[in-house]
């Protein structure tokens, strides 16, 4: 057991994965002689050479497209979007191209790629750095969309995602890289994609979050607990595929439900979530679903942008609302 | 005030001529030598011809109702089989547009799977295993960053295969294409990028789609040669792909081809080319047909005649003719194949999805 941040878990899972399968390479802006912007592949490309973790010209479509024919020729591609924002860049390949190739030649040809991406906000980045985007992916059809929160799930989730016969979109909430660190076995680990995590066991609400709102969540459950109220949280670690039976039970067992995101509120993820426990846990239900989102704005320059992301502050009015019978 | 500054890079005058070998009689133009024999020669004409065969009789299905909107082939016949032909399907990968079924062919790929693509059948996407060929596609131009990666994991996994993309002077206006250029170029990746210039993306002429002279004289701006051949002569367009193929296969990196030829039907079957084309230069272009001067120069060898041509059309007719046949042996597919290969395994969600949607039923 070591203690790890999150880049460090991501890195270390990453070296780990290229020691197992040589098949597996390194591909992105940056990840060679840098290790990355945020040194996520520092030092990998000493260990492994200039043929299996490659800097790119900076042109994102290729290097996502790039990546079928190589997953097509026998490789399993593990490419880095220097940020999400930029990704748009790339949208079409990933998931017209990418997440499709499986189901439009039935089977025939796969593509085996994981997409490591950072995101988030709250680092002081420059404009289209910060965007939380996974909704757009997670209509990705083909594609599974994984988000960690602690240096523990990103290595058993990464080490999932890599081996996955199917692409795999692995975001990175940049503000965790650091922050987060937690004890990480040291042996080899996998996450079953689709499990959520119970954070804390409650019984008042529930509370369902993922990725870079974990904090703000734990922060908001240190007030709550402070005033006397008990939450249930849950934490999904992946959004494509879904744990809808985790979820419906979590939300059966306090009939209150509170869903916290960083990305803009309209066909956010959390619209997804809260209709599928209209959908199979609406007779449990006690009080109206409530979320708490960034609004249905631009990402802001990053002087206001503590005050577009969902704050611990929020989500504490958020559950007093509904706890009210 | 000093004088102005004389840009290093100026922009071409003119276009170049396009390499030919072949003239429209079906004459070896000047000293030029038939890059190949006559029984390749002969085995090009059968796939042109096929190509063409079959795409007429898909235009006339297209108009019963009894296929989906398709892409016909007429007149770039040569480009596709010229090319096609300097390939060995068993190290080799066609990355094709939408119009290529003859080299899709000669790679081994079934015609009854292209006839189920063009019918909607989910399995016309299926591509058998050890068929080196990308399915058609749609999206244009993104195939082409595909058609590199082959390559460069070819050459990581030391294998001597190339790769061919092939798409037109449209596609050629698209990110993917200088994208991949730009990649290609850099890794000296064993890539051909097959232009096929048919002087239309849909209803937009070729001089809308760039102010450049030539589409290849892009190639240098990326660090490789570019070719321009007469894409209607099918030994120069064979002649240009396997130099780039001996290129790419001694690790010397990629080449540009552009094949000047011309769509001579519509860009599909949904299209009205009457609403813009000009009927002079379609009537030139008529005169430059590819399959003809093929079968002019054999007929010079004593390899071609009339008899020869009655023969292969009913030859030609009838295995068309198999093939639609194999390919009505295939079950219609049901609503179940909407959740089969999303995932290797399906999610909870899908299954939940399915178990309710085939309920319903």
């Amino acid at each position: 057991m070591t203690t790890l941040t999150m880049v460090e878990a991501i890195r270390e899972t990453l070296r780990a994965e290229m020691l197992r399968d040589e098949r597996v390479i390194l591909m992105g802006e940056d990840v060679g002689h840098l290790g990355g912007v945020f040194r996520a592949t520092d030092g990998l490309r000493q260990q492994f050479g200039a043929q299996r973790v490659f800097d790119t010209p900076l042109a994102e479509s290729v290097i996502a497209g790039s990546a079928v024919g190589l997953a097509i020729s026998g490789l399993i591609p593990v490419f880095e979007m220097q940020f999400l924002g930029f990704s748009q860049n790339a949208f079409h390949q990933i998931c017209q191209q990418i997440a499709r190739t499986r189901f439009r030649t039935r089977g025939s040809h796969t593509c085996p790629i994981t997409i490591r991406a950072p995101f988030g906000g709250n680092v002081r980045t420059p404009e289209l750095h910060s965007d939380s985007m996974e909704p757009q992916y997670a209509q990705g059809t083909g594609l599974k969309v994984v988000m960690p929160s602690t240096a523990y799930d990103a290595k058993g989730l990464l080490a999932s995602a890599i081996r996955d016969p199917d692409p795999v979109l692995f975001l990175e909430p940049l503000r965790g890289y650091r922050l987060v660190s937690d004890d990480v076995p040291d042996d080899d680990y996998t996450i079953e994609f689709g499990k959520l995590r119970v954070m804390r066991e409650g019984d008042d609400i529930t509370i369902v979050t993922w990725s870079a709102s974990v904090p703000v969540v734990e922060q908001a459950v240190e007030q709550l607990v402070a005033e006397g109220i008990n939450p249930h949280v849950v934490d999904l670690r992946t959004i494509v595929p879904l744990d809808e039976a985790g979820l419906v039970a979590a939300v059966e067992k306090t009939g209150r439900c509170v869903v916290v995101h960083e990305s803009p509120a309209a066909a956010g993820f959390g619209a997804e979530v809260i209709t599928l426990l209209q959908e199979q846990a609406f007779y449990s239900l006690q009080a109206p679903l409530k979320r708490v989102t960034a609004p249905d704005a631009p990402y802001p320059p990053p002087g206001i942008e503590g005050h577009y992301i969902p704050s611990s502050e929020l989500v504490v009015r958020a559950v007093r609302e509904t706890l009210i019978d | 005030m000093s004088d102005a500054l004389s840009p290093q890079f100026k922009p071409a005058a003119k276009s170049v001529a396009p390499h030919k070998l072949l003239g429209p009689k079906g004459k070896l133009l000047g000293t030029a030598k038939a890059p190949m024999t006559d029984a390749q020669a002969l085995e090009a004409l059968r796939l042109m011809m096929l190509g063409r065969a079959f795409d007429t009789k898909c235009f006339s299905l297209q108009r019963q109702g009894k296929i989906g909107t398709f892409a016909p082939l007429h007149g770039q016949e040569a480009s596709i089989v010229g090319s096609a032909m300097a390939l060995n399907p068993e190290s080799d990968w066609v990355v094709p547009q939408y119009r290529e079924t003859p080299a899709l062919l000669r790679q081994g790929y079934p015609l009854e799977q292209i006839i189920l693509y063009r019918q909607g059948h989910p399995h016309g996407g299926f591509v058998p295993d050890g068929i080196k060929v990308l399915q058609f596609q749609i999206s244009l131009a993104a195939q082409i960053p595909h058609a590199v990666g082959l390559a460069w994991g070819m050459q990581l996994q030391q294998q001597d295969g190339v790769s061919v993309a092939y798409f037109g002077d449209g596609s050629s206006s698209e990110g993917d294409f200088h994208e991949s250029c730009n990649l290609a170029g850099v890794l000296k990746a064993p890539v051909i990028f097959l232009l096929q210039n048919n002087q239309w993306a849909i209803s937009t002429p070729r001089e809308i789609q760039s102010a450049a002279s030539d589409l290849a004289a892009r190639a240098p701006g990326y660090g490789f040669p570019g070719i321009s051949v007469d894409g209607n002569d099918l030994f120069a367009v064979y002649q240009a792909t396997a130099e780039a193929v001996t290129r790419a296969r001694a690790g010397k990196g990629p080449t540009l081809i552009e094949c000047h030829t011309y769509r001579m039907w519509a860009h599909t079957t949904a299209d009205d080319p009457s609403r813009y084309v000009d009927e002079k230069e379609e009537k030139r272009w008529g005169t430059r047909d590819p399959i003809d001067r093929v079968q002019r120069y054999l007929a010079d060898s004593g390899n071609w005649s009339d008899d020869k041509a009655k023969a292969w059309e009913a030859e030609i007719a009838d295995e068309i003719q198999s093939a639609f046949d194999n390919a009505a042996k295939v079950p219609p597919a049901g609503p179940e194949a909407l959740y089969e290969h999303v995932f290797e395994t399906p999610t909870s969600t899908l299954n939940r999805q399915r178990a309710a949607h085939l309920q319903e039923q």
